[in-house]
């Protein structure tokens, strides 16, 4: 489980940002690099939103399966599944969304002669760039679209694939001159460029090399798409260890502790001190961005169990409402 | 504890490292580089995508790919993937114009990126030139994290296979003979209808220029995999405490232990010393003893609890992640956390690898 900070920390609280606005579009996808805690924070996310009265889809993207413990299922479909009040969840799969696509968009019967479907899919999945992508995000924008839900949030492919999905219709609008996908790119794009209606949050954790990322991240969706970036999840902010005030006191205490105990303390406040340093560097390099800070929660044991750091997330996240 | 002479003893003229991203693979590679150019001759070091500061201190420009010299027979260089797309078709074209029309196929700049994972055979054919370059004598190659970590072994099956499969050949049929043959089928009435006539159009000629390439990438393809079978090949699978990385460092180490029969190291980066049971004074004797204000002292106090906490947690941790490893019967290197920035780290995994 997850063991919470002991007791003399002074818990720095979670940000001050209110997230109504962010929980006003229609269309959140929250990315992230791998291991920065992307699926804990799209569930409490939707969690909050569930919470607060939205009918709310919580979408899985890639299958990872990290998605279904959170919401306490065995395992998600494509069909979304209520799993709580408001709550449905499901995860993609590109194949179904093309099968309903076909059923929903192509009125020949066409599709009862395909056997098997599947060959269709690897072709226009595999071999024209962008389609699986489309599929995909197709899926989610004819979600919103239909007003089935009030939010659709979306735990996103890591860094790097986030970008070509949601660059996927203006790609295919671009090398497809015709064809039904063609057409259909138009509505999406509408759906994808609204800063009031989609908006991609990345979620970052304070680490030099996430933080190069993160900032890379935004640059490309702001240059490769019209799709808003204004919010940021700061994940796993250890509070400072003691005041500046302490830290001549500090100077005096080190030659007379132990080495090791000073090694201890001497360490810890390095790292916050680096935590920092990536913190400035990421603040300074992505422009308009409020960022949702959420503190460091505690730390991993070997019975670990996803609930406890969710709930955690889903207070630090709710505490500001 | 840390047993050098493993480190220093690797195998071969190629050293793989490769891990889950975000456990200072990079870092690590460089330190090796580092180490190994004390003694081993002229090291380059291939690497993707390292953090700015640690770039810096390599001597790279975020976006060179050109081999730069670090000092001491250590040399770095950056796996620029899009470059090495455009330098592999130029080599393999059956003559230039060819290879311009291909590199001017709108499908090119996306499909390159999609088709097989392109960083991943980019770095395996980097790796393979380097390893032919006779002004080095070791390559060290921080592998590309990818969403399946080991990708970059399977690479150049898949570049083999890609050209083999049923969809080149189905794109690649003459466009009028597939018209009369296949124009009655459903799914390429389905593929019409979705993505129209110019978008196949340009499909089906990039495919087939795509593969008048084939026979030169097959065979080097085949010679890179080569490559990495040989013994000249050594790998270090690099992993951090964490549930994670533990689970994806044994999913690299199962399958290079199928693939190859080469010697393999584990390294444990960030690892934390044993915690040692230290009282610490009571507030009043180090008031006593300092003059410090005593509700300040309480405060550090309660600052160093909170580390040493922090620290005995993430060293059991880390212990159990030694215990994990143990039965593979692999060099296992520990590396301890150094909580200093990424240039300091690489100096200080390299103290640590080298350290007799």
């Amino acid at each position: 489980m997850w063991r919470s900070a002991p007791a003399g920390s002074t818990v720095e609280s979670a940000s001050a940002v209110d997230l109504t606005p962010l929980l006003r579009h229609r269309l959140v996808f929250v990315t992230g690099k791998g291991g920065v805690g992307k699926s804990t924070i799209a569930v409490a996310l939707a969690r909050l939103a569930a919470r607060r009265g939205l009918r709310t889809l919580l979408c899985e993207m890639d299958a990872k399966g990290s998605v279904a413990a959170r919401v306490g299922v065995d395992s998600l479909t494509f069909e979304p599944r209520l799993v709580e009040s408001n709550l449905w969840a499901m995860v993609m799969d590109t194949e179904q969304s093309l099968r309903e696509y076909l059923r929903l968009f192509v009125k020949i019967p066409l599709i009862t002669k395909i056997t098997p479907l599947a060959a269709v899919f690897d072709f226009v999945a595999d071999a024209a760039p962008g389609v699986k992508e489309i599929l995909g995000v197709g899926k989610l924008c004819h979600e919103v679209r239909q007003d089935n839900y009030d939010i659709v949030i979306v735990d996103a492919e890591a860094t790097g694939h986030i970008v070509s999905q949601i660059a996927a219709p203006q790609i295919v609008g671009q090398l497809a001159g015709v064809g039904m996908l063609r057409d259909q790119t138009e509505w999406m794009l509408k759906i994808l460029e609204d800063e009031s209606t989609c908006t991609v949050v990345p979620v970052v954790v304070p680490e030099e090399l996430v933080v190069n990322e993160t900032v890379d991240l935004i640059q490309s969706i702001r240059g490769q798409t019209k799709t808003a970036v204004r919010w940021a999840v700061l994940n796993r902010l250890e509070e400072p260890l003691m005041m500046s005030s302490d830290e001549s006191t500090w100077s005096v205490l080190r030659d007379v502790l132990s080495p090791e105990v000073s090694e201890s303390l001497r360490r810890a406040t390095s790292e916050r001190q680096l935590q920092r340093e990536a913190v400035t560097e990421l603040r300074e390099n992505v422009g308009d961005v409020e960022f949702i800070v959420i503190p460091e929660v505690g730390g991993w044991s070997e019975e670990g169990d996803v609930e406890d750091v969710d709930a955690v997330v889903l207070q630090r996240l709710g505490e500001e409402l | 504890m840390t047993d050098d002479s493993r480190m220093i003893d690797v195998h071969g003229r190629c050293i793989l490292v490769c891990g889950p991203g975000g456990v200072g693979k990079t870092s690590v590679s460089a330190a090796i580089g580092k180490v190994l150019a004390t003694s081993r001759g002229r090291i380059v070091v291939l690497t993707i995508d390292p953090a700015k500061r640690l770039a810096r201190s390599l001597g790279l420009s975020i976006s060179g790919n050109e081999v730069v010299e670090v000092g001491g027979g250590l040399h770095a260089t950056m796996l620029d993937a899009e470059a090495g797309w455009d330098d592999l078709v130029r080599r393999y074209a059956p003559n230039a114009e060819a290879a311009e029309r291909l590199l001017r196929n709108p499908l090119y700049q996306n499909i390159t990126s999609r088709f097989v994972n392109s960083h991943d055979y980019i770095a395996m054919e980097r790796l393979y030139e380097l390893s032919n370059d006779p002004a080095f004598d070791i390559v060290v190659v921080d592998t590309p994290p990818s969403r399946n970590a080991l990708d970059f072994l399977d690479a150049p099956n898949r570049m083999s296979e890609f050209f083999g499969g049923r969809l080149v050949r189905w794109l690649t049929i003459p466009y009028r003979n597939r018209l009369i043959g296949l124009a009655s089928r459903p799914f390429f009435q389905i593929a019409d209808r979705l993505l129209g006539a110019r978008f196949l159009g340009d499909i089906s000629e990039f495919f087939v220029l795509l593969q008048t390439l084939e026979e030169g990438f097959v065979e080097r393809a085949q010679r890179v995999r080569a490559l990495l079978d040989s013994s000249d090949c050594h790998y270090v699978v690099v992993t951090s405490p964490g549930k994670d990385s533990v689970r994806e460092a044994d999913y690299l180490l199962d399958r290079i232990a199928l693939k190859t029969s080469q010697r393999t190291t584990v390294v444990i980066n960030r690892t934390m010393p044993c915690p040692v049971d230290a009282s610490a004074p009571s507030v009043a004797e180090l008031v006593s003893i300092t003059g410090c204000d005593g509700e300040s002292v309480s405060r550090v106090l309660s600052a160093v609890q909170v580390a040493r906490h922090t620290q005995s947690r993430r060293y059991e941790e880390h212990a159990a992640v030694r215990r994990h490893f143990d039965p593979r019967g692999t060099g296992i290197l520990e590396v301890p956390d150094m909580a200093v920035d990424a240039v300091a780290v690489v100096d200080g995994i390299a103290r640590s690898l080298s350290a007799g």
